[in-house]
């Protein structure tokens, strides 16, 4: 086993019952690094976070964490992860000072041994320290529940969706807090629904349905994008969707923001052909721009291939 | 050590912040015992009766005296005619009508025998029973003391019936033992099963699962607040039925104490294994009042007698270990045996305690699944 290989997935299989949440799933994690899973609900994040935090047992695959087997040596490896799962699980009816050194003692240590770790994020609630969690907002929720992921100094962290439900702003910081602990030396591995986080990953994997579409950089993987992209804005946006969606030439058509963003299936589309089209559709005040794609449009792509 | 500590003391936090599970830990417990032995009583004061005398003699007078005197009934009226009767049963006058035939003393005299008619509203069996129980020692004790020195009637044998153990007959003697096992099992099954799915059912076990925390420390750091709790209840229930109800208590504290740990094991173990069944609180709440609380207060002996029932039921409540420890605390208060005499139970309670535990062992994840 490489040193520097955190995780190893290799050929991992998940399913309930008759349902196949996660098939033929392969990555690495490195050393250090922020690798993010990017995908929409339901992709099997969340399964995946537990097999590699030995929550859950793979149907089939190799899974190790640390170079260790998560079936056999989960003892080992549970000593040196830290979790922080997709919904709030901390003690609601405990005060923030008391939840937080509860995690801390489950794993034999104190707030003031490792406080020097968690200080930057803590800092932001200590103030509250007295008030009880279930009355924190959910970006301070998420700041604790963080703290109390890290306070026993885990080698690994294990986020599955930690921004979810949380305003911009404290997202932001969040993800400042992230890298802050990358630059300690903490390897994570977070997961989001969000696309543009994905931008704040090293490395991302998108999975859609139980599969992994892709592994690679964030600039990688806009870079791989094929098909020449443009931003449509026109005055009723829907009826405009409905209207590129009917378009022979179409290849994946959807709402950002204000805008529709189209591409098409053949190598020399350009806008004066979409333009003629929406022309013909009676389509007033149009707006055609090219942009580049970012990471939500490659997924939409890697989606309807 | 630290941890284990540290893990206890978040238990006591999460039990004295919830103000509706103190509720059920400390205001249940004398509530119930206030009732038990306040309302619900299987003895009968001042039933009401009615007096039908057609001959309206000395002995008929006397016997109807005797009757009255006694703090089971109260006289409603006298009756004069025999059609009303049934009117004041249907109106719920009165609960039992003495008839005395006419020349009762005459007949009496004459042949040594005279009839009296007691008439009783069955409508509810277990009063009736009561009432044709006080009716009939009454009867005879006259009889004994009076009739027999006038007919001079040679020999007769009467029943000399001594009530041991409980001289008065008293129900309270039978619910504080019972309610002792009620309340014991309640608080250490049904809280310790719901304090466990509750962490289940809010993510924290995820979190618990995934650190180094061994579950026998997760287990036992969850049980222990309730076993102390417990303790605390048992004893004020104890207290509250030898002080407030005059329940005698006449054997060894101690050995009751000992008694009282081996039976709260048992529920203890009962409640982590519905815990390791359930995934959510509903399913352990519901599973706990179906599965052990009917049971303890229906088939253990707590009220109902389990000789009186039939087989099947008799077979069930073998296996309920209220049932047991009944039989333990009322042989230790109220007759004041010692160990010897309640080995037997002490062990059906060991082994149904090593019996839920490992089921309970084997069961419990150490993953989620």
């Amino acid at each position: 086993m490489i040193a520097d290989k955190i995780v190893h997935v290799s050929n991992l299989n998940k399913s309930y019952k008759a349902v196949q949440v996660l098939s033929d799933i392969s990555f690495e994690v490195k050393e250090g690094e922020i690798f993010g899973f990017i995908g929409p609900d339901g992709a099997g994040k969340t399964s995946l976070f537990r097999i590699i935090n030995t929550l859950l047992l793979p149907d089939s695959g190799r899974v190790s964490v640390f170079g260790l087997d998560t079936k056999k040596d989960y003892k080992s490896i549970r000593q040196r992860i830290g979790y922080m799962p997709g919904r709030f699980s901390l003690y609601p009816d405990l005060s923030v000072e008391e939840n937080l050194s509860f995690f801390a003692s489950i794993f034999g240590s104190t707030i003031a041994k490792n406080y020097h770790l968690i200080k930057d994020i803590y800092s932001h609630i200590e103030p509250f320290k007295k008030r009880k969690a279930g009355a924190l907002s959910g970006g301070m929720k998420q700041k604790l529940a963080l703290s109390c992921a890290l306070i026993h100094k885990p080698d690994l962290l294990v986020l599955d969706e930690p921004t979810t439900g949380v305003d911009a702003v404290s997202r932001t910081e969040f993800w400042e807090m992230l890298k802050n602990l990358k630059n300690q030396g903490i390897t994570i591995i977070v997961s989001t629904p969000y696309m543009d986080e994905a931008s704040l990953c090293e490395r991302i994997a998108l999975i859609s349905q139980g599969k992994i579409l892709d592994i690679n950089t964030p600039e990688a993987i806009i870079a791989k994008s094929e098909s020449k992209l443009f931003s449509i804005t026109a005055e009723d946006k829907y009826s405009l969707l409905k209207l590129l969606r009917n378009y022979s030439d179409c290849k994946t058509a959807f709402l950002f923001g204000e805008n529709v963003h189209f591409s098409c299936r053949s190598e020399n589309a350009d806008k004066d052909k979409i333009s003629e089209y929406l022309r013909l559709k009676a389509v007033e005040n149009f707006e055609i721009n090219i942009i580049s794609p970012n990471i939500e449009d490659v997924f939409m792509e890697l989606m309807t291939r | 050590m630290y941890t284990f500590i540290q893990f206890v003391k978040k238990e006591f936090l999460h039990i004295f912040r919830d103000y509706r599970t103190l509720l059920v830990l400390f205001g249940m417990p004398p509530v119930q015992l206030l009732i038990f032995g306040y309302a619900v009583r299987t003895e009968v004061n001042d039933a009401n009766i009615a007096i039908y005398d057609r001959s309206k003699d000395y002995i008929s007078c006397e016997i109807s005296q005797k009757l009255l005197s006694s703090q089971y009934f109260k006289l409603t009226n006298y009756i004069s005619n025999e059609s009303e009767i049934e009117a004041g049963f249907r109106q719920g006058k009165y609960k039992v009508v003495v008839c005395f035939a006419p020349e009762f003393s005459k007949q009496l005299e004459r042949t040594g025998n005279a009839d009296v008619q007691f008439l009783i509203d069955a409508s509810d069996p277990n009063i009736s029973n009561l009432l044709y129980g006080y009716i009939s020692s009454i009867i005879a004790d006259y009889q004994n003391t009076k009739i027999n020195k006038l007919s001079k009637a040679g020999w007769m044998v009467t029943p000399q019936i001594k009530m041991l153990y409980n001289p008065e007959m008293k129900s309270v003697y039978m619910f504080v033992p019972g309610l002792l096992a009620l309340i014991l099992m309640l608080v250490s099954a049904l809280m310790t099963s719901i304090a466990i799915t509750k962490e289940k059912e809010t993510g924290t076990m995820e979190v618990l699962l995934v650190s180094p925390l061994k579950p026998s420390i997760i287990i036992i750091g969850k049980v222990i607040p309730y076993t102390l709790l417990a303790l605390l209840n048992a004893f004020s229930v104890l207290a509250l039925g030898v002080y407030v109800f005059g329940v005698p208590f006449k054997g060894s504290f101690i050995l009751l104490l000992f008694e009282t740990l081996i039976y709260l094991g048992t529920a203890l173990s009962l409640g982590i294994m519905i815990s390791t069944f359930a995934k959510t609180q509903q399913v352990a709440l519901m599973v706990s009042l179906a599965g052990l609380l009917l049971p303890t207060t229906l088939l253990s002996g707590f009220i109902f007698p389990t000789e009186n029932m039939p087989l099947p039921l008799q077979f069930i409540s073998n296996f309920i270990p209220a049932k047991w420890y009944l039989i333990i605390t009322r042989n230790i208060m109220l007759k004041g045996l010692g160990f010897s005499y309640i080995r037997n139970e002490t062990l059906i309670l060991i082994s149904m305690m090593v019996f839920f535990l490992i089921v309970s062992m084997k069961k419990f994840k150490i993953r989620l699944d």
